[in-house]
């Protein structure tokens, strides 16, 4: 019963909207409105077929690419910025200066030094995406409890250890902060070094659809692009959940407290 | 001052991976020339046109999304059965990345800068609801019943308990928006084209005015840092009162 409930909430409104978009669409010519039923069949049309080989893999499988390489830089080299006093101190400015940069703005510059190639949108999503996750890596690792280090230290735990059992754990909820932002700007990243420069990938197919007005097409690249970042929080969360098991356990009992 | 020194380390490393030919220096003017290109925008009547209305789309795009999150996020998050309701609507709608929309503006409204303020509009009013959300869900339960008993009617209720309750998350959620903000309003001109620094970076991009365009990079930076800086004071000025009250409290 209680699982019903939670199900008919989350379905209610959903199910009201799409129910308001038919009846508001049903009677309209316009090419600009799109309508339910024909939008999902332009949907499987346009992009169930070659496609999905053809653009959205190959996008896919960039974003993948530059939102990795950004996490492993960005830990990597926060564990170490984080962990060095003077270092910090050294960087910090620069640092913030890169964060506050739009990143789409490195679009046209990463165009001139790597040339249009797909390494070039690699290397926009890696350039956007390493900062959330190094500077709240920073943070994470700089606001370990100093009980816990001190303790470490005592019981001889340095080195590969340390950072093993006390330096990621104690910044893990921090670092996964800094992914979850990293996620998001690879995606619009992702589309826009398509968009700008390109002649393959989601975000070329939708805008040439725009140019040509296709219209029912661009709408069905909207929604694509819809589910792919739902997808992606939906994968993020469940990550998190697995990862961060014992610190949201730890939430809750302080919060039961 | 190690800072100071780290800005001085890192232009001086540009400058020699440029001049020493590490990096074409074609495609990577040195520091020395680009900062001479800003220190001549800044000049310029057109630069400051440009910057004048990234900032315009910025501002109202900001304060449109604030005043539509806040009002509905109230209203939303001070009923349990409207918050479950829109729950899974909310969640499925957040992750849309707003450059899905670009075709739609485009479409919509050209090059003006209505499709700007539609992206900016869209980003950032997810930024903030989701923070007056988890405000409003915050309030204590015991203060809420001692003001119900002192007879404080529904919207004494709002402004004296809710309001003060969902205040920081509300500011947390305009700071991360303000960046957004900026992030989109220089986007739009740089994609769709729409008035502002982001369409001249792109026009000195493919009129190869290389120092020009890096100049401009480092102009939306600067302007980013600025707006970071402030929106932290804005917070920490609206907020001092806020926690002088509840050190107050607890001594």
């Amino acid at each position: 019963m209680n699982a019903l409930k939670r199900f008919g909430y989350a379905i209610a409104l959903p199910v009201l909207l799409v129910g308001l978009w038919w009846a508001a669409s049903a009677g309209s010519t316009s090419i600009f409105v799109p309508r339910p039923a024909p939008l999902a069949a332009t949907f499987v049309q346009t992009w169930l077929g070659d496609r999905i080989l053809s653009d959205v893999l190959p996008s896919m499988g960039r974003l993948l690419a530059g939102v990795l390489a950004a996490i492993l830089l960005g830990v990597s080299g926060g564990l170490l910025i984080g962990s060095v006093r003077w270092l910090r101190e050294l960087t910090e400015p620069v640092l913030e200066f890169f964060r506050a940069i739009p990143p789409p703005v490195l679009v046209p510059v990463l165009m001139l030094l790597v040339g249009i190639t797909d390494s070039m949108k690699v290397a926009v999503i890696v350039s956007g995406c390493v900062w959330p996750v190094l500077l709240n890596t920073i943070e994470g690792v700089r606001a370990i409890d100093a009980v816990l280090s001190d303790s470490a230290r005592t019981y001889g735990i340095t080195g590969r250890a340390r950072v093993r059992y006390l330096v990621l754990p104690s910044a893990g909820p921090q670092i996964m902060a800094g992914i979850r932002q990293c996620l998001s700007i690879g995606l619009i990243l992702m589309v826009i070094s398509e968009m700008f420069a390109s002649s393959s990938g989601l975000g070329f197919t939708i805008v040439q659809f725009q140019r040509s007005f296709a219209i029912p097409e661009m709408w069905s690249g909207i929604v694509i692009l819809g589910l792919i970042g739902v997808a992606m929080s939906f994968i993020f969360q469940w990550t998190e959940r697995r990862v961060l098991r014992w610190y949201h356990g730890l939430r809750e009992v302080e919060n039961a407290a | 001052m190690l800072g100071l020194t780290g800005v001085l380390g890192f232009l001086l490393m540009w400058e020699l991976s440029s001049r020493l030919g590490l990096v074409d220096p074609r495609f990577l003017p040195p520091a020395s020339e680009v900062v001479a290109a800003l220190v001549g925008d800044l000049g310029l009547g057109r630069f400051w046109v440009a910057v004048g209305q990234t900032m315009q789309a910025w501002a109202i795009g900001l304060a449109v999304s604030v005043v539509l999150a806040v009002v509905l996020g109230f209203m939303v998050g001070s009923s349990g059965f409207l918050r479950r309701v829109t729950n899974s609507t909310v969640e499925f709608l957040r992750p849309i990345p707003s450059v899905a929309l670009i075709p739609l503006a485009v479409l919509l409204f050209g090059v003006k800068i209505e499709s700007s303020l539609m992206l900016i509009i869209y980003a950032s009013f997810w930024q903030i609801f989701i923070q007056v959300l988890y405000g409003v869900a915050d309030v204590d339960n015991v203060a809420m019943q001692t003001a119900k008993s002192y007879g404080l009617n529904s919207l004494a209720r709002v402004r004296h308990v809710v309001f003060p309750t969902a205040l920081p998350y509300l500011m947390t959620g305009i700071r991360l928006a303000a960046a957004v903000a900026l992030i989109l309003a220089v986007t739009a001109g740089l994609v769709i084209g729409s008035p502002g620094l982001g369409r001249e970076i792109a026009l000195a991009q493919s009129g190869g005015a290389i120092s020009g365009m890096y100049a401009l990079v480092l102009a939306t930076g600067l302007i980013g840092v600025v707006i970071n800086l402030a929106m932290r004071q804005v917070e920490r000025r609206t907020l001092s009162w806020h926690s002088s009250v509840r050190s107050e409290a607890i001594a």
